[in-house]
């Protein structure tokens, strides 16, 4: 019997209320972003698809998104907290241009602020459950970063999260190489993509590629990969194996 | 101005529309003692006039280094000039540690602006009595900014705040449209000539004066004694070769012109 029940306003983080408040897991998730740097700036590449566990769910979900004059953000992880971190950085981006002065928020700074929310969410157990992928150009300095939903964060030519760290870095490790053109920068990410394609359960075969210059960002239509079955040891796969590989 | 029965709060109105307190506010930054500011497009030099009240004692802070590429003259009650340096530096860092980068001078001088103007409109507090003059740098380039008590705040190419600072606020009306292109040295001796005009005839030595410089390239820092000693003796020296060389052109040639300029090399190292 409860006397003196202590009261707490309904939307409080403490008791036994609150667990249900919090992200505990991911249910609508995206897969990999791939992105690198090239001559003009960044490119950036992502599927369209939503997985509800092991459902491919939402085939439709455009995973890459403007911010600003100077930024693109792409996500992976959670789909909804990635809607909420569009909204925060919608607010961020108005109250920026409010001030209508000269100055702009370039990528590094929308970039360390996404940091410090990631982080400042995981210190309360409550994280934003996504692998962001921040790349602009502002004043001819290109810009191309991560941030994970524990607030792990840096810098470089090249990023992917999730499966694209695995199977995509080690190819650009390989072959990517500063001043990239358009064309060669599209097709190292395709090759990526492709490999991501085969491999990651969670992938589905519509795809788009994002560039952001100095002039804007672009996004292209979304579209497909050519992919090849007929590998010889792909006909009857079973034949050698041992096991039940 | 004389004292009136509308000057007791700062919210009450004259019949005038005038708010008496922060008028008196802009009072109490004219008796302070000189800051002066002057930029070209990539630098900005701030001076101040530092007097101690005795020999015994040392002078006040009047300039404060905000953040790298941000510092503050200030010129009147210097308790109030501190507060509001303390407010500045924390809303630096409180930017870069969010940004990871520098927060531009034009918005933290708003912000200050807006700061100001609260104390303008609550009758249960009183106008900072401080002006400042905010150098800072932007991606625009080099800003001079003056914040006054009222909450206005205004950009410039060069000003002076505080007493006697109508000598040099002329002085900087003569020589301003060459501060654009200035190099950075020929700013901080018009920067020291100016705070001269503001000592009406006391002679200018380091001990009583304080130069700062913020610039791209270059972080805020103020300059130490034994610099800006050699610079008024350099430009002091030119000064006195001026004076016998005019007076020789003068006799030479007899124009009244080169006479007024012989007496103007020569006048301040007379006295």
């Amino acid at each position: 019997m409860n006397f003196m029940a202590s009261k707490q306003p309904e939307n409080s983080l403490l008791g036994p209320e609150s667990d249900s408040q919090r992200t505990l897991y991911p249910y609508v998730t995206g897969t990999s972003v791939v992105a690198l740097k090239y001559k003009d700036g960044i490119l950036m590449a992502a599927d369209m698809g939503g997985s509800y566990g092991s459902t491919l769910r939402y085939k439709n979900v455009e995973r890459m998104k403007a911010i600003g004059k100077h930024s693109l953000l792409g996500a992976s992880g959670e789909i909804s907290d990635f809607q909420e971190i569009l909204r925060y950085l919608d607010e961020l981006i108005l109250y920026d241009n409010m001030w209508d002065d000269g100055n702009s928020l370039g990528p590094k700074e929308v970039h360390n602020y996404l940091t410090r929310v990631m982080y400042n969410r995981r210190n309360k157990f409550n994280p934003l459950w996504n692998s962001l992928v921040l790349g602009g150009i502002k004043n001819g300095q290109k810009y191309l970063g991560t941030v994970s939903m524990i607030g792990v964060n840096f810098e470089d030519n090249h990023v992917a999260t999730g499966f694209g760290n695995h199977l995509a870095r080690p190819i650009l490790r390989q072959e990517w190489h500063e001043n990239l053109s358009f064309e060669d920068g599209v097709r190292l990410l395709e090759k990526c993509m492709r490999v991501l394609l085969y491999r990651d359960r969670s992938a589905i075969n519509k795809l788009q590629i994002a560039k952001i210059t100095e002039e804007g960002m672009t996004i292209s239509q979304p579209y497909s990969l050519k992919t090849y079955w007929e590998f010889s040891a792909f006909e009857n796969p079973t034949q050698g194996a041992v096991g039940s590989w | 101005m004389f004292r009136n029965q509308y000057d007791t709060d700062v919210t009450t109105w004259s019949p005038a529309g005038r708010l008496f307190q922060v008028e008196y506010a802009m009072e109490a930054v004219k008796q302070g003692s000189a800051a002066i500011g002057l930029r070209s497009k990539t630098h900005i030099v701030l001076g101040c006039v530092n007097k101690a009240n005795s020999e015994l004692s040392s002078h006040q802070k009047k300039i404060f280094k905000v953040d790298d590429h941000i510092g503050v003259a200030i010129a009147g009650l210097t308790a109030d000039g501190r507060v509001l340096s303390r407010y500045m530096r924390n809303e630096c860092i409180n930017y870069s540690f969010t940004y990871e980068s520098p927060l531009p001078v034009g918005r933290l001088v708003v912000q200050l602006a807006d700061k100001a103007q609260v104390c303008t409109q609550r009758s249960w507090k009183r106008p900072y009595g401080v002006g400042l003059l905010v150098a800072g740098l932007d991606e625009s380039g080099a800003h001079l900014y003056y914040n006054c008590p009222s909450g206005n705040y205004f950009e410039y190419q060069a000003f002076a705040i505080g007493s006697r600072s109508q000598a040099a606020k002329t002085y900087l009306e003569r020589k301003f449209e060459n501060f654009t292109d200035a190099s950075r040295d020929d700013l901080v001796k018009d920067a020291l000539m100016a705070i001269r005009e503001t000592l009406q005839g006391e002679t200018l030595k380091s001990s009583v004066c304080t130069i700062a410089v913020v610039g791209v390239g270059e972080p805020f820092h103020i300059l130490d004694q034994g610099t800006v000693q050699q610079m008024i003796d350099a430009f002091e020296i030119v000064g006195e070769q001026e004076g016998p060389d005019a007076a020789a052109g003068q006799e030479a040639s007899a124009e009244p012109e080169q006479g007024a300029g012989a007496g103007e090399g020569v006048a301040p190292m007379d006295i």
